[in-house]
């Protein structure tokens, strides 16, 4: 079976979009020859900075041949629907059709039409071309005197030559004939820039690989990683040190280069003073080259390693030279920021105003930043204001969130106030990633207390599911009051996340709150502080409209605080999916009045105690006897209609006429409905599992010996209210109808 | 350590000057008008007239020039070994351009003592845009060693229009390259003329107070309430100029005849705005109305120019 062979070379293709783009040529190749008909056995594509290759073994030398019947009209119709039938069928005349006889119907024409396979080598030559003209590039240009004209072709960067071949492994391939904007298809490629520019000829994949190897051109991207990592490393172990790796880096680095060549290079000891961080993040952003740590104390040694493209003449000296004049430059920047960020700004006095309002002392230089920040006007969201506004908002629910995470409200105040004076420094105007890590360690020069230094930095904490959770107090109040603050504004301007759309990550803040509040044990009804929020925000801002109002829990709140709670409700469904608990626990825990329930920490407790319960032999059972009681009920219910057993089971005709098992049943349930309630009442959700488990044998031999639909109605009606009250017992613990299976 | 041992001052690895003329002569043996740099200041050589208008209509062309250009913000007071608010740029534009571009800013580079069996040289990704330009393109920066040495882009868009043909621009940071070439860690320290001993003379020499107090200016002295005024008489000035040129419709000449006046106070516009940025008075959303004002300006002056017979129009 025949392979096909296809390079499209190019100026430089950007290092991000290879991988990508290598898979998309694979997919629209492969998709539209399957389309014709034409399967392959396997298909691989690869990218270097140069080119893009795909190589697709196993084809057909052709498509198979199709026939096709059309059906015609009778013989003897009108001569209109003849000649309709002639053209459409392609046919001359009506002696190229056939008759075929239909009892029924009586005789009419066919036309069979044999359409022969077409030949692969076509079809290629027909694919590419519209694959070429229609590639998915994330952004295209044109270029040339072809340009001059509308039309012309887009791509990544000036494609300048196509390989495309066919053939069989006995034999000598074809080139698959086709132009593109006057590039013709061949059997050309060239080798490495530098080292080898001239022309290859090549025949398939299996020449073609080791060709540019010779041609010093590694062809594909992991083995490209792979070297580069095992050299980086074997490096980095040589010199005593050990690299710190970096995955995005290291893919980039290889698409930077076809011949990978792993060099090392150093700069000044004194450039460790720069916190290691913003080393790290410089030389990896400016220059794509690796840092090194001391194995021994995990800090940053004064070591780098470039990923050079070239087998340079004097084994890679002047590039590694090179490579340290421009990371010493850099650092020289860094250390410029670092040393500027720490001085006074000029204009103080135009700060005054900006110090006073949020309460800062101008003679520490991130007070006068935050202070800066303020005078800047800087937006944070055009409807929700600047951000001075916002760190005011968030310096006084830190403050009031303070007593309630049990930090010192001063001290929450205070690291809220500075929480964002990194912004507007240089080192983070440069390296935004750096954003909270250097105002930290600003702060902890000027001498701030440790617990706001430390919240300026973990305020943005958790960043991810997997991220950490911040326990001092004080950072946790700031972290708080920071997602609340986004979370209710972005509410109260109605721009929530809708479908897979959420710009502003509120989920990630929702989801934020929510395990800060769960992992530090936070027991808060969370309703009052949102819609307190949420006037606070009001008073701010004219941009926000006021609310409407809605009852909750017998009092107004505002009903986006409502809304809210049902997305932080959503959240936590999800995170609880996450982590492998049912879902369904949640709604069952959150019943009908899910809106009540809005303490966090008091509903993820409640779904883990019912969870647990429902592992064990008595909640299997009692949920089995719960379903069993909803079920009869619901039947009866709709012969006697709703309500019709709400009221208590009539203890003395039980007494009078009712079974032994019913009347263990009424005893049961007298006993344990108060002490389940009373446990809910007082956050023992243990306790009331453990009444609940009580119910279980009442329950089990009630089923097993007491027949409901008696024939009496008074007993029946009796044993019917009797169910209603376990439906009831069970409800206050959780909805057990909202529990799966 | 230098790149390459010679004693003729002119030689582009000991001298600023040689780099410069070296590069002149490159570029005018491959047929380009050797332009010398616009009597403006500009933040980049793009803004010349040359390349900016030159850029937009039908006409081929190819221009080589220096261009001190000057970036407020980027001030150090002299302090940075690497940062400069005024430097200089060597800019070459092609239109259309030709299939072998990377090739002949290779072959400039070996021109200027770049040894590329020696040397990495890179093309990284840099998509280039310019907002205050209404311009974009796709290129790269070009890599020396890790240096970032030249920026290479085929335009795409200029003024708001559309490039038919594209042109290829090329644009050397000289100061970097020359401290490349010339082995130099610090670009005061760069020798601009070639000679040693009494007769050296040192960027720093020519640069390095005209730095320290163009600093002082940009950051804290510049009149900023005098700036915002001149803002505004540019950008009104422009618009007026415009508004003049434009052919009466009644003529049977319809082509523009005030473009190049025009653009000459965007062009200001452009650079006081650079200053207020600098001075730290403009606020981020003001920011973003202010750079959309000289773009709207650009624009205009883009599409007179395309009016004119520079421009193609007939």
């Amino acid at each position: 079976m025949p392979d096909l062979l296809l390079e499209l070379f190019s100026e430089e293709i950007p290092a991000r979009m290879q991988r990508k783009a290598a898979e998309d040529l694979k997919k629209l190749v492969t998709d539209a020859l399957v389309e014709r008909g034409l399967t392959y056995e396997g298909a691989k594509a690869f990218a270097t900075p140069r080119r893009l290759a795909l190589t697709i073994a196993g084809l057909p030398v052709r498509g198979r041949d199709v026939r096709e019947e059309r059906k015609g009209p009778r013989v003897g119709a009108p001569e209109a629907a003849v000649q309709g039938f002639l053209k459409a069928a392609g046919l001359a005349s009506l002696d190229q059709a056939t008759i075929v006889s239909d009892p029924k119907k009586g005789d009419s024409y066919v036309a069979v039409i044999e359409k022969p396979g077409q030949e692969t080598v076509q079809a290629i030559a027909e694919i590419v071309p519209a694959v070429i003209r229609s590639f998915p590039w994330p952004k295209s240009m044109r270029w040339g005197k072809a340009s001059a004209e509308s039309g012309s072709l887009r791509w990544v960067r000036p494609l300048h030559s196509i390989l495309c071949t066919f053939g069989a492994e006995t034999e000598e391939p074809e080139v698959v004939p086709f132009e593109v904007d006057g590039i013709k298809s061949g059997n050309v490629t060239y080798g490495h820039r530098f080292h080898a520019p001239g022309p290859i000829t090549v025949k398939r994949f299996d020449d073609y690989v080791p060709s540019l190897e010779r041609a010093k051109v590694v062809l594909d991207a992991d083995r490209r990683k792979e070297i580069i990592l095992a050299d980086a490393r074997n490096l980095a172990f040589a010199a005593g040190l050990e690299l710190v790796e970096d995955e995005g880096l290291l893919e980039e680095v290889a698409g930077l280069v076809e011949w990978p060549v792993v060099l090392m290079g150093d700069f000044e000891e004194r450039f460790l003073e720069i916190p290691g961080e913003a080393i790290r993040a410089t030389i990896r952003a400016n220059q794509k080259c690796f840092v090194l740590r001391d194995p021994a104390t995990g800090e940053l040694a004064n070591r780098f390693i470039p990923v050079s493209n070239l087998m340079a003449s004097d084994g890679g000296q002047a590039i590694t030279a090179g490579n340290g004049r421009v990371v010493r430059a850099r650092l020289s920047d860094a250390a410029y920021f670092w040393q500027t960020d720490r001085g006074p700004l000029p204009d103080l006095d135009t700060l005054k105003e900006s110090a006073d309002k949020l309460g800062l002392d101008l003679s520490k230089p991130l007070d006068q930043r935050m202070a800066k920040l303020d005078k800047l006007g800087v937006v944070f969201h055009a409807k929700l204001g600047t951000q001075g506004e916002r760190v005011q908002r968030i310096a006084a629910l830190a403050k009031e969130l303070a007593p309630i995470v049990g930090a010192d409200p001063a001290l929450a105040e205070r690291a809220a106030k500075l929480a964002k004076a990194d912004l507007p420094t240089e080192m983070v105007g440069e390296f935004p990633e750096l954003q909270g890590l250097m105002g930290r360690k600003y702060a902890e020069l000027q001498g701030e207390n440790a617990s706001v230094a430390a919240a300026i930095e973990e305020h943005y904490k958790p960043l991810g599911p997997s991220d950490r959770i911040p326990t001092d107090p004080v950072s946790v109040a700031v972290a708080l009051a920071d997602k609340l603050d986004t979370l209710v504004g972005f509410w109260a301007i109605d721009e929530k996340p809708t479908g897979s759309k959420d710009p502003y990550a509120l989920r990630r803040a929702a989801l934020g709150v929510i395990r800060l509040v769960v992992e530090n044990n936070l027991k808060r009804s969370l309703v009052p502080l949102l819609d307190k929020h949420f006037v606070r925000l009001a008073q701010d801002s004219a941009g926000s409209s006021a609310h409407a109002m809605t009852n909750w829990c017998g009092r107004l709140v505002n009903k986006e605080s409502i809304d809210l709670l049902s997305f932080f409700h959503d959240r936590l469904k999800v995170m609880l999916r996450d982590q492998g608990a049912r879902h369904d626990l949640v709604d069952a825990v959150l019943g009908e009045g899910a809106s009540a329930n809005d303490d966090l920490l008091l509903i993820t407790r409640r779904v883990a105690a019912l969870g647990r319960f429902l592992e064990t032999e008595d909640g299997k059972s009692l949920l089995a006897g719960y379903k069993r009681a909803a079920n009869i009920l619901k039947a009866e219910e709709k012969k006697d209609g709703e309500g019709a057993f709400a009221a208590k089971a009539d203890l003395q005709l039980i007494a009078a006429a009712g079974l032994i098992e019913e009347k263990a049943l009424a005893v049961a349930l007298a006993q344990a409905t108060p002490k389940a309630e009373a446990a809910i009442a007082a956050e023992d959700y243990e306790g009331a599992m453990a009444a609940l488990a009580e119910l279980r044998p009442a329950v089990d031999a009630f089923f097993d010996k007491v027949t409901v639909n008696d024939p009496d109605p008074a007993l029946r009606a009796n044993r019917l209210k009797l169910l209603n009250q376990l439906r009831e017992a069970t409800r206050a613990v959780a909805d057990f109808s909202r529990i799966a299976g | 350590m230098p790149l390459a041992a010679s004693s003729d001052p002119m030689n582009p690895t000991r001298s600023f000057q040689g780099l410069l003329l070296t590069l002149q002569r490159f570029w005018a043996e491959r047929g380009c008008v050797v332009l010398q740099p616009y009597d403006m200041e500009v933040g980049a050589g793009t803004f010349h007239p040359a390349t900016t208008l030159r850029a937009l209509g039908p006409k081929p062309w190819k221009a080589a020039y220096v261009q001190p250009s000057r970036r407020p913000k980027d001030g150090r007071y002299g302090e940075n070994p690497n940062r400069l608010q005024h430097y200089y740029q060597f800019q070459v534009i092609l239109k259309p351009s030709p299939p072998d571009l990377q090739q002949l800013y290779l072959d400039s580079l070996k021109a200027i003592g770049v040894d590329l069996a020696l040397h990495d040289v890179r093309f990284v990704e840099d998509d280039w845009e310019s907002p205050t330009l209404g311009a974009w393109g796709l290129g790269w920066e070009c890599w020396c060693d890790g240096m970032e040495v030249s920026q290479f882009t085929y335009f795409q868009q200029v003024a708001g229009v559309e490039c038919a043909p594209v042109a290829g621009e090329l644009t050397y940071g000289l100061e970097r390259l020359a401290m490349y070439v010339q082995g130099v860690e610090n670009v005061y320290d760069l020798n601009f003329n070639g000679l040693e001993g009494e007769d050296r003379i040192s960027y720093g020499d020519v640069f390095l107070q005209a730095e320290q107090e163009f600093s002082r200016h940009n950051f804290e002295y510049a009149n900023t309430e005098v700036l915002f005024r001149h803002f505004s008489d540019a950008e009104a000035e422009c618009k007026a100029l415009l508004a003049a040129g434009e052919a009466d419709a009644a003529s049977n000449d319809q082509s523009h005849k005030l473009a190049l006046p025009a653009y000459d106070q965007c062009i200001k516009a452009s650079h006081v705005f650079n200053l207020l940025d600098a001075r730290g008075v403009i606020s981020v959303t003001e920011r973003q109305s202010y750079i959309l004002r000289v773009r709207e300006l650009a624009k205009a002056c883009g599409a007179a120019w395309l009016k004119t017979a520079g421009g193609g129009a007939h």
